[in-house]
């Protein structure tokens, strides 16, 4: 057993680290980490600096412009991006559709799509999850039904984050209604700017305009959208959902969060000094660090143990999950409890009074909208519950 | 022992509770309020002052109806319930608290029947933002020249002080930034040369401002009660506010209660009810803990809000707000994970009952704040 990085594997870590701190513009690093919300261009801007360095995808196969990393060398990228609050390649193109087609997509779906995928040049959306179908992802009804060389889409999708900004959805569809609920169900690519498609805005809790809902009414897809084989949807939709092992843990954005909440501390009046001269604060951020080392070597021995490519359900990403949401909701309540009283006021929301004092300290607006966003990841990519669920059945055979 | 309400108290609570179900049962309501030019409805504030709501806790002889903590409380859960916007804790509880505790008879003849009668909104100056939650920590001063005062300084997060007439504001007289003594409250008119504010919409979709006071002059007979000891007041009437956010916490806890329990009996999955699932029924179960936890402190805090003893006062609210702030959080976390992604979206009443319990931890010490004090006095 061995805790330490090889040399090569820290002088990686030195260059990813100095690629993101230089490279990536520091406005759009603040933004992230003080957990608001990035506009389509931040997003599209960082993606394409990456994606001109070749790291926008690096987990693709080769051939599509992903790097011949080890585990352990996608796992420090991971880290060091989450570190240096880059906001990550857009994950509907990099870690959901594009794996997706690389691996069970036609040649010519590969030829049209991976190379603008990777670029950001086509923006994706996740149409998976419905009004009636939530984590009973299969129980799903827009319907897509076969004429000639189209199928006819009809049905509503929800949660569809960022639709706002995007080009093409990939759709789960019921393709064969007699068939037992996850078996009729197949994985459609569709244009957004078909006729018959309506986005409609859902506004967030922290008055965000991150997720929609969209509507199909007979809009037609061309066969050639469909990925893979009739009926087969559910299959990829697993390998799109277990794609990502580790990285749901998000060890590396609370481990940035713990660090400025300290700065914060040492910069929040209280007492006779600051924050950070209260004990009990202290241990509060200390217990969480003592959180956070536990799943990040938890984290470590997934990556050590696992090999590439391996589609099998692993207990692992169930921790993972549900400890890493844990900590990140943890976080952003940390940081807004050192807000104090300074939680209160909106963002950018003031009045203007003439002469009037300024609302201050100028992080603080931002840290409650973050906390409520926050209570997001305990629900979605299959909620705590759901992974309980998964622990108790699939490994304790409950 | 009694935790019953007398008759009078069922009374008012069921006339208040009515007129809160009325103005507030629509959810849609709530926006028409904020939309208007305060941020909440004069209309409701008269219907308030027609109910006697605001002159409850007057003495009769101030224009009031002579009410306690106790019908504080009465009133305050039925705003929890609500999610009223109307500035009844600052007015009423807040300013008018000051007034009516520490007031001289003219103070109180001038301003608690104007309060009652719902034509004076009245909000407290008081944090500034090194305090965080020090209610000793006072830097603005207030300066002798000729017959009255000078003040200089800036306070934040003053609830309703965008809106209010009458500003309740802590100044030193004396004594250095963290003494206790040399503390004095003043009445200032919001609207004196040299008072800058900034008014802006609160997390909860409440208001407060910002205020700068620069060079604002006052008359001697703006003082409440004596020079430099204004502390034991402040604190009085920080602990009724607790007993009374304590009192709204509860209203709004018990709402998302009500509503995440209802959502789990019709909300369908893998065919059957949510609420058919264990692990869900466990975790409305531990809600209602948290709820009945809280709402014992609620009464508990209203019980001692006026309490003789200072320090037994004082060690009572702070554990009520604890027990609060950790309920709340709780309750309110359970509440938007039990629903799922419905509870995250603006449009859907959970999220803001979340929002309010949340800002309402923040308001008057966190949990740490008051474990501090408790664990000072043990
Ligand atoms: C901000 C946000 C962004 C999202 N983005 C997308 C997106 O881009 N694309 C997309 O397709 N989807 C997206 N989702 C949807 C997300 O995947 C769903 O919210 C999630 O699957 C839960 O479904 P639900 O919200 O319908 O809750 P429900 O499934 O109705 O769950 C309600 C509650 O019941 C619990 N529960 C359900 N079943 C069980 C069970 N068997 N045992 C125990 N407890 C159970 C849940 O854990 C939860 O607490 C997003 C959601 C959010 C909140």
């Amino acid at each position: 057993m061995d805790l330490r990085f090889t040399a090569e594997e820290l002088a990686f870590r030195d260059s990813v680290r100095a690629f993101f701190e230089t490279a990536i513009p520091a406005d759009i690093r603040r933004l992230v980490s003080e957990g608001r919300h990035l506009t389509k261009q931040d997003i599209v801007t960082a993606h394409r600096i990456l994606n001109a360095r070749g790291w926008a995808v690096p987990h693709w196969p080769a051939e599509w412009g992903g790097q011949d990393w080890s585990v352990v060398q996608r796992y420090i990228f991971q880290e060091e991006m989450q570190r240096a609050a880059v906001p990550p390649p857009l994950p509907f193109n990099t870690q959901m559709v594009g794996p997706v087609i690389a691996r069970f997509g036609s040649a010519a779906q590969k030829r049209r799509f991976l190379p603008p995928t990777a670029n950001i040049d086509i923006w994706w959306c996740q149409g998976f999850s419905e009004p009636g179908a939530g984590s009973d992802l299969a129980s799903l009804k827009t319907r897509a039904e076969r004429d000639g060389d189209h199928y006819v889409v009809n049905g509503q999708k929800t949660w569809t984050t960022l639709a706002q900004y995007a080009d093409w959805i990939f759709c789960l569809v019921r393709t064969d209604r007699t068939a037992k609920k996850q078996q009729g169900i197949s994985f459609l690519l569709i244009d957004m700017t078909s006729p018959g498609i309506t986005v409609r805005p859902i506004i967030t809790i922290d008055d965000a305009h991150e997720v929609n809902e969209v509507f199909f009414d007979n809009v037609r897809v061309p066969a050639e959208h469909l990925v893979g084989v009739e009926n087969k949807g559910w299959d990829y939709a697993k390998f799109l959902l277990g794609n990502e092992r580790t990285g749901i843990a998000r060890v590396g954005l609370s481990k940035e969060r713990v660090a400025r909440a300290k700065q914060l501390a040492r910069e929040t009046p209280s007492g006779q000094g600051t924050l950070w001269d209260d004990a009990a604060f202290r241990m509060r951020v200390a217990r969480l660090e003592v959180q956070l080392k536990a799943l990040e070597i938890t984290q470590l021995r997934v990556v050590a143990g696992s090999t590439q490519g391996s589609d099998k359900p692993d207990p692992n990403s169930s921790i993972l999950k549900i400890r890493g949401s844990e900590l990140q909701q943890a976080t952003a309540e940390l940081l807004k409890d050192i807000a104090g009283p300074y939680a209160l006021p909106l963002p950018d929301a003031a009045d203007d009074l003439s002469n009037a004092p300024a609302v201050a300290p100028d992080w603080a607006p931002y840290a409650a909208p973050a906390y409520f966003n926050n209570r997001k990841v305990s629900i979605y990519g299959g909620s705590n519950e759901i992974q309980r669920n998964i622990i108790a059945k699939a490994f304790l055979g409950l | 022992m009694d935790f019953d309400f007398s008759d009078e108290q069922l009374l008012l609570k069921t006339s208040v509770d009515r007129l809160i179900a009325d103005a507030y049962g629509d959810f849609e309501q709530r926006k028409t309020y904020q939309a208007e030019p305060a941020g909440w409805s004069a209309a409701l504030w008269a219907r308030y002052a027609g109910l006697g709501l605001l002159g409850m806790p007057f003495a009769e002889a101030d224009g009031g109806f002579g009410g306690g903590p106790v019908e504080t409380m009465i009133v305050m859960e039925a705003i929890g319930r609500g999610l009223v916007v109307e500035p009844y804790l600052a007015t009423v509880v807040l300013g008018g608290g000051i007034v009516r505790l520490g007031g001289d008879a003219a103070q109180r003849a001038r301003i608690l029947p104007q309060i009652a009668a719902g034509d004076l909104r009245m909000a407290f100056a008081h944090v500034e933002r090194q305090a965080r939650y020090d209610l000793f920590d006072v830097a603005t001063t207030a300066r002798r020249e000729g017959s009255g005062f000078v003040l200089h300084g800036g306070k934040g997060v003053v609830l309703h002080g965008d809106s209010a007439d009458l500003l309740v504001v802590s100044a030193r007289t004396a004594g250095a930034r963290r003494d206790g003594q040399g503390i004095s409250l003043f009445l200032v008119d919001a609207a004196a040369p040299g008072v800058l504010r900034r008014g802006y919409p609160t997390q909860d979709g409440l208001r407060a401002a910002e205020i700068v006071f620069d060079g604002v002059r006052v008359a001697a007979s703006a003082m409440i009660g004596a020079a430099d000891a204004a502390l034991p007041l402040i604190e009085q009437v920080t602990d009724s506010a607790i007993a009374a956010l304590a009192a709204e916490a509860v209203g709004a806890m018990t709402v998302l209660q009500d509503i995440t329990v209802e959502y789990l009996r019709t909300r369908q999955q893998f065919g059957v009810a949510i609420g058919s699932f264990q692990a869900l029924q466990h975790r409305a179960a531990d809600m209602l803990v948290e709820l009945e936890q809280a709402r014992s402190m609620a009464m508990y805090a209203a019980m001692m809000a006026e309490a003789p003893d200072a320090a037994q006062r004082r060690a009572a609210l702070a554990a009520a707000k604890v027990q609060m702030n950790d309920s709340s959080r709780a309750l309110g976390q359970a509440s938007i994970q039990l629903h799922g992604g419905i509870a995250m979206t603006r449009d859907y009443k959970a999220g803001h009952y979340f929002k309010r319990l949340t800002m309402i931890e923040s308001l008057f010490g966190d949990s740490d704040h008051h474990l501090r004090q408790l664990a000072a006095v043990n």
